[in-house]
């Protein structure tokens, strides 16, 4: 067979790395006897957007033997690469599109961790692509493939992804070079070679997966375990948990009993009290501002932050939370009676307006600050009393009778009625226009009650009204 | 500082004959230019021409001891102008910029030039930015070349051929006084390869030279009569030097000439992709020894009429593979045939029947295949049977739903993005304005998530693109936006200038972050860092002023986005008539980060203290409605599963690559979003003091949470 170029492309994003595992690539191939060349399309695409980085490389012997330089290409052929790195997974699959990557001869590594598009981000609910779909398509076009999430091993490793690419890549084999050979280019290269040497050496030396602890039982209130369908317990377990953290056990209880008609009415696979429980449960632990006082003051989130911003025993740790009461909140937790005499006494309402014109930064690690949030936080008891407290059970009585009504004699549009309350979402304006959005929805049901597709009619409608209150902000 | 440092790889320029170069093509260039005795160069940067400026700059020491002058040019029309000093004098001289973009702006300075030609080598190096993940309008340098009568160069893409052509152009000019361009490709100009290096020239004739004895000769000035005689010289003296000194010296190629009764014409930057497309056809070697006859013109203008008809005598049809419309080379072709009466078919771009290649768009190797594939078909089909066809992946199709577009974007704590950011909250409460755009991040705004900007008209044109509009008393205003860079090129004249002068009442907002961003990172007039060979340092806020505009408002931390919102609602509503301008600085963070974090390492491990900020995001009160990312886009703020069992959408989340800029902070106020924001404070080495009352502060904490 006559000689030809080993073919690699690297598909990445802008400023990930993907330049520096290029110039290791070459190093590694001029000093290990071959001839290299490595092009890219570096400009604005180097700005996070994606990019490919393509590399040639050549026996320097058969060169010689027909004393003429080979003519190396400077973009790939689809169906003519041997290997392509993807640093993220949706980047393997923009290989797979372009044909890179084809089962004749492609070895393909590919990180499993996903670094999110823009439209998957901002997209109000959720957006995500299905990473299960992506990894089908790269094990079905692949020759080999090889994939972890490199990412966490690169971290773990306290290094970038590069350096364990370029392990996978010497694990892998597709290139005529020895594993010495590879951590000599990486040696060479000078900048912070200890570190990338141990994310290669971890991502060379193979998957070890963590090991598995065993599934817990998970532990039922008595109630639960005798008075609602197995297929259930476990949603109702932590909406029970969720509303005793909350408020407490008697709310818990409340939860329950709201459940008991739609249990009764429940003649399919349960799926209509599951995602009831589980909005209901939402519901009733709506965000106030004494939750999110008591949520920001808890121990378990001072230890959450420490770690995640991985401060060292000799390092001082100061946590400064962004809030923004305004009088709708104010009012809210206050008692009714009071709560609505604020909102219509128009100099009450200029005072607490002047005092909260703007958003507060609250060091949440000092003691004036704790105070405020813990102090907050105390007023669950008094959250029963309060305003905010009366409208929401009102609304969530109103919409569980509706579920409860269906439930009977269209089953389908009970259960799209059910996930009506995801459209009530976040604080402030948010809120109200989630919540608005939730009324005019709400409304659809009594004309679509009992048509043939009115439950499918139903959720075209719950999805048009998210897309909108995206399109505000 | 520019975004990439050559300071290691510039050493290579010193190498001597006989030693082999390893290195990118923009440095090969660089290295070509010293061997060939060059004098001065000049250019502005730009995409894939910013890392020649950028080794240019690096290089400067060896520039100095060579005698070498170096400019950063203002812009383009500066760099081609500067091309003047070898119009009377016999030195070499060297521009660059990126085409066709750098070449619009240039084209004034190139064609005076031209026009009276010159005595010293003059080269124009132009990075062709055409094609795959190209950001400018797609056209072709061809036509400047056409136009102005410029010999242009299109070598093939390897370092030994990117060298000679120029070393060989600076003689072509001189034989032929014509400048000339040399036209890289976007890839050869990244492409790392190896050549054997020659010593470096000194200039024998210097700019002092010059200087102390001047030389004018008015019949190379643009002025009638001689402007007439120019047009003349063109055609009967320079035209015919050009073509004789191509042939002499053999700048094209030709490969297996006699292999059969038809062949390939390209150019030169064709060359590498071509002989992949005959190889995977089983029609050449990967070492080029190809079975189809190959003529490669590595002059691309002026074609050699006499090199034509020697290639295609004896052929039945030739294959013109030349990338880019209008097909120029094509007609070319086909007049010189036609004239010398010759038959040969000539295949290109054909419009009718036996189409071979498509008229527009990049040629790719899966376009020249097919290209190539069809020819050979048509003229030897034993030949093209031996095609081996690639194993296509089942799933291309199928994932292609699963894959999204992802353009470039700002990066993580761009100072640019709580700019739109501010428009967007503005928007909400005045409605949407008509904005003109400029060239630069910025441009990113036209994209999700802030879908901001209507036109670009070019680079500091940004304000220019908004003339029309001049506001009435009641009405809505204009937003013209241009940044630093396209500020200092042409902006304070076409943008600020223009509308003191016609007394628009529009809004311009200059995004100063100190730097050419886009471009690199470069420094310009107003950058705010102190550079050793060149001024920093001027206010864009008093240029504004000192040309006549009287509303300025300068808010010099954009992550203060209320400051910045209130700033732009002013603009737009202030009743005060005018142009108004607002400066919006704050230093690109890509540039902040290269600076500050390896110091602020080396000042903890030195036992300084050092406060390291990132941002959060409470997964426990996010709601997962993600308005938070739609008003910022920051590649650090993203989503991850949530954590609640009963949630099924998403949370926000802040990673690691979080550089603590705090317009997610920011926004959460401004646009009153959601509590779930949160800044930490990492404090290395801290005070006694500080110790102390952290110490205090958590027993006391401590106590109140074990109580809850």
């Amino acid at each position: 067979m006559e000689a030809r170029a080993i073919t690699i492309a690297i598909l990445a994003m802008g400023g990930e790395g993907g330049g520096v595992l290029a110039d290791w690539i070459v190093d590694l191939a001029e000093h290990g006897g071959y001839l290299a060349q490595t092009t890219s399309v570096p400009g604005v695409a180097q700005r996070t957007g994606s990019t490919i980085y393509y590399i040639e490389i050549f026996p320097e012997s058969e060169a010689r033997r027909a004393g003429m330089d080979p003519v190396l290409a400077l973009m790939p052929v689809a169906g003519e690469v041997d290997v392509v790195i993807a640093s993220e997974l949706m980047e393997a699959g923009r290989a797979v599109q372009r044909g890179l990557v084809t089962p004749d001869r492609t070895t393909l590594i590919a990180s499993t961790h996903r670094v999110y598009s823009m439209a998957e981000r901002t997209a109000p609910g959720d957006g995500r692509v299905d990473s299960a779909a992506l990894l089908d398509a790269a094990r079905t076009s692949a020759k080999y493939f090889v994939t972890q999430d490199f990412a966490a091993v690169a971290g773990n490793a306290g290094s970038v992804i590069s350096a364990a690419l370029f392990g996978a890549l010497a694990a892998a084999g597709p290139l005529p070079f020895a594993r010495e050979q590879f951590e000599e280019a990486v040696r060479r290269s000078g900048a912070g070679v200890e570190a990338s040497l141990a994310a290669f050496r971890a991502a060379a030396n193979g998957h070890v997966p963590p090991p598995v602890a065993p599934a817990q039982e998970p532990r039922l209130a008595d109630r639960i375990e005798r008075e609602f369908p197995r297929p259930c317990r476990e949603i109702l377990q932590a909406g029970f948990d969720r509303l005793v953290d909350y408020q407490d056990e008697r709310y818990a209880a409340e939860f329950l009993d709201r459940l008991a008609p739609v249990r009764d009415r429940d003649r399919g696979d349960f799926a209509l009290l599951r995602e009831t429980a589980r909005y209901l449960a939402l519901w009733m632990s709506y965000e106030d501002a004494i939750r999110v006082a008591g949520l920001k003051a808890r121990a378990a989130r001072f230890e959450r932050i420490r770690q995640e911003a991985r401060v060292g025993p000799a390092q001082i740790l100061e946590i400064h939370d962004y809030l923004y009461p305004r009088i709708g909140e104010l009012a809210d937790i206050l008692p009714a009676a009071l709560g609505h005499w604020l909102l219509s006494t128009a100099w009450a309402r200029r005072v607490v307006e002047l005092l909260t014109r703007k958003g507060k930064i609250v060091q949440t690690t000092s003691v004036s600050g704790y105070m405020k949030l813990h102090l907050l936080a105390r007023m669950r008891r008094s959250r029963r009393r309060s305003l905010r407290f009366q409208t929401e059970q009102r609304k969530i009585g109103e919409w569980l009778a509706t579920v409860v009504a269906l439930a009977g004699d269209d089953y389908a549009l009970a259960c799209e009625v059910a996930e009506c309350p995801r459209l009530i979402k976040g604080y402030g304006e948010t809120h109200s226009r989630g919540d608005a959005a939730f009324g005019k929805v709400m409304s659809a049901v009594a004309d679509l009650r009992g048509t043939s597709g009115g439950a499918a009619c139903f959720r075209q409608l719950r999805q048009a009204a998210l897309a909108e209150t995206s399109d505000a902000c | 500082m520019a975004e990439r440092s050559f300071k290691k790889e510039v050493e290579k320029l010193r190498l001597g004959d006989g030693e082999v170069f390893h290195g990118e093509g923009i440095l090969a260039v660089t290295k070509a230019l010293l061997q060939s005795g060059v004098s001065y160069v000049a250019g502005y940067q730009g995409a894939p021409i910013s890392h020649l400026m950028d080794v240019l700059t690096d290089s400067n020491d060896i520039l100095r001891e060579l005698g070498v002058l170096f400019e950063h040019s203002a812009s383009e029309a500066a760099a081609a102008a500067t091309l003047a000093a070898s119009v009377n004098y016999p030195l070499r001289g060297a521009v660059t910029f990126k085409s066709t973009v750098g070449t619009n702006v240039a084209s004034d300075a190139l064609a005076n030039l031209a026009s009276g030609g010159v005595l010293g080598g003059a080269l124009i190096v132009v990075g062709e930015d055409y094609g795959e993940g190209s950001s400018i309008m797609q056209e072709r340098s061809h036509a400047f070349a056409m136009k102005s009568q410029m010999w242009l160069l299109d070598p093939r893409p390897n370092l030994p051929s990117i060298v000679r052509a120029v070393e060989r152009g600076f003689e072509l000019s001189e034989a032929s006084h014509t400048p000339v361009m040399l036209e890289l490709r976007i890839r050869a100009c990244h492409v790392h390869g190896r050549f054997t290096a020659r010593n470096n020239v000194r200039p024998q004739f210097t700019l002092r030279d010059a200087m102390e004895h001047p030389v004018r000769d008015a019949g190379r000035i643009v002025l009638p009569p001689a402007s007439f005689r120019h047009e003349l010289e063109k055609v009967r003296e320079r035209w015919p030097a050009a073509q004789q000194f191509i042939r002499q010296h053999g700048l094209n190629e030709w490969f297996s000439e006699g292999a059969q009764d038809f062949g390939i014409i390209l150019q030169g930057g064709m060359y590498n992709t071509t002989v992949r497309a005959l190889e995977l056809l089983g029609l050449s070697d990967a070492f080029g020894n190809t079975k189809v006859p190959l003529y490669v013109l590595n002059v691309t203008y002026p074609l050699v009429d006499e090199e034509i008809l020697r290639f295609c005598a004896a052929k039945r049809g030739v294959l013109l593979i030349e990338e880019g419309q209008p097909d120029f080379i094509e007609q070319n072709l086909n007049s010189i045939l036609r004239k010398a009466g010759l038959a040969t078919k000539v295949h290109g771009k054909d419009v009718h029947d036996n189409i071979a290649l498509p008229m527009a768009g990049e040629y790719t190797p899966a376009v020249v295949i097919e290209g190539i594939s069809k020819f050979a078909g048509w003229y030897a089909p034993r030949l093209a049977a031996a095609r081996r066809t690639a194993v296509p992946a089942p799933a291309a199709l199928a994932v292609a739903q699963h894959v999204h577009a992802r353009p470039p974007s700002f990066c993580t704590g761009c100072p640019e993005r709580p700019i739109f950011t501010a428009m967007k909250l503005v928007e909400r409460e005045l409605g949407a304005h008509h904005m003109s755009c400029d060239i630069g991040c910025h441009l990113f705004s036209i994209l999700p998530p802030f879908n901001l900007g209507s036109t670009t008209m070019g680079y500091g044109l940004g304000w220019a693109g908004a003339a029309a509009f001049h506001a009435p008393e009641d009405g809505k205003r204009a937003i013209g936006i241009m940044g630093d860079g396209g500020f200092w090129h042409n902006g304070l004249t076409s943008g600020v200038g223009n509308a003191v002068f016609n007394q628009n009442d529009s809004l311009l907002v200059v995004v100063d972050n100190s730097y050419t961003a886009a471009t690199g990172g470069q420094d310009i007039l107003s950058s705010a860092a102190q550079n050793p060979i060149r001024t920093t340092r001027q206010s864009i806020a008093e240029a504004v002023r000192g040309v006549g505009v009287k509303w300025v408002r300068t808010v010099t931390r954009t992550y203060d986005l209320a400051w910045m919102r209130d700033a732009l609602r002013e603009a737009l509503t202030t009743k005060e008539r005018g142009p108004k301008v607002i400066v919006a600085q704050s230093e690109c963070m890509l540039n902040r980060q290269r600076r500050e974090e390896p110091a602020a390492r080396q000042a903890a491990a030195a036992g300084e203290r050092v406060v390291r900020q990132r941002f959060g995001v409470d997964a426990d009160t996010c709601t997962g409605d993600h308005s938070c990312i739609r008003l910022s886009g920051c590649p650090s703020l993203t989503i991850a599963p949530n954590p609640d069992p009963l949630r099924k959408d998403p949370v926000a989340i802040v990673i690691d690559s979080c550089v603590g800029c705090g317009l997610c902070g920011e926004v959460a106020h401004a646009a009153v979003l959601c509590p779930s924001f949160y800044r930490v404070d990492v404090i290395s080495n801290p005070s006694a003091w500080e110790r102390f009352r952290a110490r205090a502060r958590s027993e006391v904490i401590g106590f109140l949470q074990g109580m809850a």
